[in-house]
């Protein structure tokens, strides 16, 4: 039963981090790293509920209400850049290189 | 009591804040404040002088000033029978020299600052004097170096007086490195600089001709050295001469050059203790006593040719403390003060009506135009030349008479050379300076020449007769001289070791043949012109431009001291240790490697988002297998 | 056990008034500039009044720390906000709250861009200097440690001289460069703590008596010294501070030589001497080495400076030097005279930092060879500038004699050799002082553009004379510094002087093998 939940969570936050990885567009990478973050989300409720311990939920509301205002933050960048560039792809932003 | 004495003090240092603080305001009547309260300080001290002269010792402590584990040293003074001498001396003839400058500083622009000086002067002279303990003198010492520094450099618009207030301060600090290791040494040994807890212990703690012993009275020599301007630290004094005349006088003639004289002689209870430290500081003084007579020779400025002659002088004085007679210094010391003090005002009263001027070889027969300054310059010199019954006779006879006495017969043959010698030089100057004829015509016309202000003349004629009289307390009454009899109260005369009995009488005429013969060489030359000065220059041409140039030691001091340093500092430690081997080398090579890693490691920057996100998960997986697989088997 | 006589917790008060008054003047719009100041120097002062009550209620009899506050921050790492002071670190405190305001004052003429933000940095730079001083917990020390050094950093690089940006990297990166260690010492002096005690504490006054073995002192002792050699900062770790302060405004080099510089002093004497006595020991030797080194390089170099600000500046690796000397002779009067010349050279080089800025007012140069002749044209202000310069040349009377001689006293009692050489020191510091001081007072006005120097005026007064005050006050009556820091220093070479230490570490050291064999 656990190994399942932790198999769905591991997956989950390989799905994201290909996302991350490999994915251009900043929207993209945005959502994927949401993915990430509900995959170690969903780890804490499990292991919370499988040993018994609050904590790991308590953990989890963190984590969400964490994830909201990163969340908030990314899309308020992901703004200012189409507003500088036109573009949302995260290759053009790379002027900090120089 | 316990206040007056405290008052001695105060009443200069408040003279001092007065014109110091308010000197704008108070300006026009400076000079007056300041001779009041060295009037208020010399009678109060006489207090404690009466207090002394009684057969008491008069010490006082008013509060600790530093409270060490390792010693406390209080604030305390303390008149016996050695300061006491002291004590008359420096209020006596600093109020007279107050007087004096009142005339002559009239309408300088810093009237009020030169009154504020001089009486810091005189409030550290007298810490150094009165205070209790090493320390305190040790802050005295520094206290006059310090208002020598300021009066040096009085009229500092003139480069050559900054120069050489400079000069002064840094030579006296050479000395005072000496005699703060002295302090330290004393310390050390005994857990005290206060003399009542010192000088009783000195013996026992040290024990006679010990290594301990030696060593502190050779610190303590340093200092003197230094602030006596003793050979080799004597160069600063001749320049000190830049400053005004009243100064040239009070510091650097009757009271401050004299301070290391009196520390020796405050010491005796250490010195008696160190045959080697005794030896070196009558070999100095006898050598400096000689080698300043000769520079004084030669020169032509009024001035330089009486600081040489104060070295010379101050000679004496080692020589006294130095074989172990510390009354003869001390007597010395006062009569020198007396007499010294008066050539100096003589000679500033010269330049006062001279506008300035000071070279030998422009005067001549000023007689006529200043009598009165010209009987005092007599008398003051043929007092310094030793002919009795002027006081300098008294003094030096003791001096040379105790030292062939104790088997010191090299110094003698020196100091009675010197005698000469200084007969010579100073008839010398008193016959170019005011007899002869007028070298330049209708100069005195052209400079208004004139006899000294009242103000001037009267601290010199005081002066003056204490010249005459001030040396009677040596003559023998009975059994015993006064003088010698005061002091040894508390500085006893080391035991004499070879007892050696001269005829009294012959001494004294082969002293007296001494400064005769000299003052009738000068009259031979200088009036009676048998053999002109010139041809006896030109006969011994390379001696004559050696002692002209000083043995060329201030040259040797900038070449081969100053000059170095200074280059070795710029050239050296500034640009090449601090700037490109520390600073450009060490520390911004360190940036340097840091920077050179960061551009190769700029490579993996790609500036890619993707890029980071690859690198952070490859780092995740690999430290999340080390945890697995290494960390737990 | 804790000691605080007031029962009040006047320490805090006194740190985070400043933090106050800098949110207050944040509130205060960029145009009024006078009520910022007005307001900044108000609350400078008043830090200052709020401070005088620890002067007068310290009791000098004890060593123990005194108004102590301790309140748990992170209860379960064992951090505490724990704050009181002893005598050593009393007159730091006093010293802090008395030279800031001053320096405040001196830049109502002189910073006129960014006043707001100015006045707001000295301000936080008060709380940061003072919450060193007082902070007995490390990792609070380490945070005001690090929070000054963010508004000297703006201060240097923002009203800095033409220089500053290079200046301000360099003082910050070579300073931070030092506090990075001594995090890492901390944290291994924190883990290593609970290694052999059991006990999870970053309390210092329990830390001074940890059992630390020999060969861990070791790292620990150099990681410490590294942090605050580059502080003090003794040669040659100096490189830093003549940039720092030719391109410091004025009141920045006030703070810096007058505080900071002490800061690396004091962590000598709070973290390297009581923690490590056994380094202490073996290291007193190459440390009295650098700063005797440090002694007389200083004066070398500071006699050949073109520039006033860089002269003062070597002066104070010199001065620092005897600091350094005296704590490391392991006396009681040479770590007596150690704390004296702290207090000493922030007065003295403080005010000589205040004067330097005055004629920098009015000039815009630093030059030497710039002036020349200027006491015929200031009187009033040449002479304060030589008060202070005897007092920086330690002329007896001054403030300056006290520490020096003190000091010498201490290091000769060590070993006579070491008061012998430092005697000499004298010389030289006389020499450049002295020939600088000629060099712009003495002579001919001969630059012209001299002519028209204003003197002093009633404000410059108003922050020179309380200096001058001090200077003859510890000159003339230092008992009131001595005998309140006498038996804290006692205290504190009692706790260099355990000889127990040694044995203890060598047992300790045999223990820690035996768990590695076992482990083995």
């Amino acid at each position: 039963m656990l190994t399942g939940y932790m198999v769905v969570s591991a997956l989950l936050i390989a799905i994201g981090a290909t996302g991350v990885m490999i994915r251009r567009n900043f929207m993209i990478v945005l959502m994927s790293l949401e993915i990430m973050i509900n995959g170690a989300g969903m780890l804490l409720v499990v292991m919370s509920y499988y040993l018994g311990n609050v904590s790991g939920q308590v953990m989890f509301i963190f984590v969400a209400a964490v994830a909201a205002s990163e969340t908030a933050v990314g899309l308020a960048i992901a703004v200012m850049m189409y507003k500088r560039k036109k573009s949302v792809d995260v290759n053009d932003f790379s002027i900090l290189r120089k | 009591m316990k206040v007056i004495l405290l008052f001695v003090i105060l009443t200069p240092l408040i003279g001092f804040l007065i014109n110091g603080i308010f000197g704008k305001w108070t300006k026009p009547v400076a000079g007056i404040i300041a001779a009041s309260a060295l009037g208020i300080s010399f009678i109060l001290g006489l207090f404690p002088i009466i207090a002394v002269l009684k057969g008491h010792i008069v010490e006082y402590t008013y509060f600790t000033w530093m409270p060490l584990k390792e010693v406390v040293v209080p604030f305390g003074l303390r008149v016996d029978y050695v300061s006491a001498i002291m004590l008359f001396v420096v209020t006596f003839v600093s109020w007279m020299i107050h007087i004096y400058s009142n005339g002559y500083m009239a309408g300088d622009r810093g009237y009020a600052r030169y009154f504020a000086y001089l009486n810091m002067f005189v409030t550290a002279m007298l810490i150094l004097v009165l205070g209790n303990n090493y320390l305190l003198m040790f802050v005295g010492w520094e206290g006059v170096g310090l208002a020598s520094y300021l009066l040096i450099g009085f009229w500092y618009e003139k480069s050559t007086a900054a120069d050489a207030g400079e000069k002064a301060f840094v030579v006296n600090r050479i000395g005072d490195a000496g005699f703060i290791i002295g302090i330290l040494y004393l310390v050390y040994y005994f857990g005290s600089v206060t003399y009542s807890n010192v000088f009783p212990r000195a013996e026992h703690v040290l024990g006679y001709g010990s290594t301990a012993a030696t060593i502190i009275g050779l610190a303590l020599f340093v200092g003197a050295v230094g602030k006596s301007a003793q050979f080799p630290l004597y160069i600063w004094l001749t320049d000190a001469m830049e400053g005004p005349t009243p100064v040239s006088s009070l510091i650097h003639a009757a009271t401050m050059v004299t301070a290391g004289v009196y520390m020796v002689a405050r010491s005796n209870a250490i010195y008696s203790l160190s045959p080697i430290a005794q030896e070196v500081v009558a070999s100095i003084g006898a050598f400096t006593a000689f080698y300043a007579a000769t520079m004084a020779i030669t020169h032509k400025d009024i001035k330089r040719i009486l600081a040489y002659s104060t070295l010379s002088q101050l000679g004496y004085m080692f020589i006294g403390v130095g074989i172990g007679a510390y009354w003869t210094g001390l007597f010395h010391l006062m009569t020198h003060a007396f007499f010294k003090g008066l050539l100096f005002l003589a000679a500033g009263a010269v330049m006062h009506s001279m506008r300035g001027l000071l070279s030998i070889d422009l005067m001549g027969g000023l007689k006529k135009y200043m009598p009165q300054t010209a009987i005092l310059m007599v008398i003051a010199s043929l007092a310094i030349s030793g002919i009795p019954p002027f006081a300098g006779f008294f003094s030096k006879d003791a001096i040379l008479g105790k030292a062939l006495e104790m088997g010191h017969p090299i110094i003698w043959i020196i100091g009675e050379i010197t005698a000469f010698m200084t007969a010579f030089y100073m008839f010398r100057m008193v016959f170019n300076v005011f007899y002869g004829e007028e070298k330049v015509p209708g100069l005195y016309h052209d400079l208004h020449t004139h006899e000294a202000p009242k103000v001037m003349t009267l601290p010199m004629w005081v002066l003056g007769i204490l010249s005459i009289i001030g040396g009677w307390v040596g003559i023998k009454f009975g059994s015993h001289i006064p003088i010698e009899w005061f002091i040894t109260h508390t500085a006893p005369t080391t035991e004499v070791a070879h007892e050696a009995h001269y005829p009294e009488i012959v001494l004294m005429g082969i002293s007296v043949t001494m400064g005769v013969s000299g003052i009738i060489a000068a009259w031979l030359i200088y009036i009676k012109k048998i053999i002109t000065a010139e041809r006896i220059a030109n006969t011994f041409k390379p001696i004559y431009t050696l002692l002209a140039n000083t043995y060329y030691v201030d040259e040797f001091v900038y070449c081969c001291i100053v000059k170095p340093f200074w280059w070795v500092s710029t050239n050296f430690l500034w640009k090449i240790v601090d700037i490109i081997l520390i600073d450009k080398g060490m520390v911004d090579g360190t940036g340097w490697i840091a920077g050179r890693v960061g551009k190769g490691l700029r490579v993996l920057q790609t500036g890619f988002v993707n890029n980071y996100a690859y690198w952070i998960s490859l780092g995740i997986i690999l430290l999340s297998s080390w945890l697995l697989f290494v960390k737990i088997i | 056990m804790d000691m605080n006589q007031l029962h009040f917790p006047i320490l805090t008060l006194i740190t985070f008034l400043p933090l106050v008054g800098a949110v207050i003047v944040a509130f205060i719009s960029e145009e009024h500039e006078d009520l910022i100041k007005y307001i900044t120097f108000g609350f400078l002062a008043l830090d200052f009044i709020v401070s005088l009550p620890l002067f007068f209620y310290f009791d000098p009899s004890t060593y123990q720390m005194q108004f102590v506050e301790r309140v748990p921050w992170i209860q379960s790492l064992g951090f505490q906000y724990y704050v009181g002071v002893d005598g050593i670190s009393l007159f730091l405190v006093l010293l802090t709250t008395f030279l800031t305001p001053l320096a405040q004052l001196s830049t109502w003429k002189a910073i006129n861009r960014k006043v707001k933000l100015f006045n707001i940095t000295i301000l936080l730079m008060q709380t940061g200097m003072l919450g060193v001083f007082i902070s007995l917990d490390m990792f609070l020390f380490y945070v005001f440690w690090e929070l000054q050094l963010i508004p000297m950093y703006l201060m240097i690089g923002i009203w800095g001289g033409p220089n500053r940006v290079f200046a301000t990297m360099k003082f910050f990166l070579y300073t931070f460069a030092g506090s990075v260690l001594m995090m890492v010492a901390i944290m291994a002096l924190y883990f290593l703590h609970h290694k052999f005690t059991g006990v999870y504490t970053a309390d210092m006054v329990k830390l001074m008596q940890s059992p630390l073995p020999y060969h861990l002192q070791l790292w620990l002792f150099l990681a410490f010294f590294i942090a605050f050699a580059i502080k003090v900062p003794m040669w040659p770790f100096h490189t830093w501070l003549p940039w720092a302060h030719v391109e410091a405004p004025t009141a920045g080099s006030v703070l810096l030589a007058g505080i900071l510089l002490k800061m690396g002093t004091y962590g000598f004497l709070r973290f390297n001497l009581p923690m490590f006595p056994d380094m202490t020991h073996a290291f007193a030797i190459l440390i009295i080495v650098l700063a005797i080194i440090g002694i007389f390089y200083g004066a070398f170099v500071a006699m050949v400076q073109p520039d006033i600000k860089k002269l003062v500046a070597y002066s104070s690796v010199s001065h620092l030097g005897y600091s350094m000397l005296g704590m490391f002779a392991l006396t009681q009067s040479g770590v007596e005279g150690s704390i004296m010349q702290m207090i000493n050279h922030g007065i003295s080089t403080g005010a000589l930092f205040l004067v330097v800025g005055i004629i920098y007012e009015r000039r815009h140069t630093r030059l030497i060879s710039e002036y020349g002749g200027l006491a015929y044209l200031v009187p009033v202000f040449a002479t304060f500038f030589m008060i202070f310069t005897l007092s920086s040349i330690a002329v007896p009377g001054t403030n300056g004699f006290i520490g020096e001689f003190m000091v010498l006293l201490g290091a000769f009692l060590a070993k006579h050799i070491y008061g012998i050489l430092v005697a000499f020191g004298g010389i030289f510091s006389a020499t450049y002082m002295l020939t600088m001081y000629k060099r712009v007072f003495f002579n001919k006005v001969t630059n012209p553009k001299n002519l028209g120097l204003k003197d002093m005026n009633l404000r410059e007064w108003l922050y020179l004379v309380p200096l001058v005050l001090f200077v003859f006050w510890i000159g003339i009556y230092p008992s009131t510094f001595l005998s309140r820091m006498r038996v804290s220093v006692e205290h504190l070479l009692k706790q260099v002087n355990r000889t127990t230490v040694v044995e203890k570490a060598k047992q300790e050291q045999a223990l820690v093998k035996t768990v590695v064999v076992k482990k083995g």
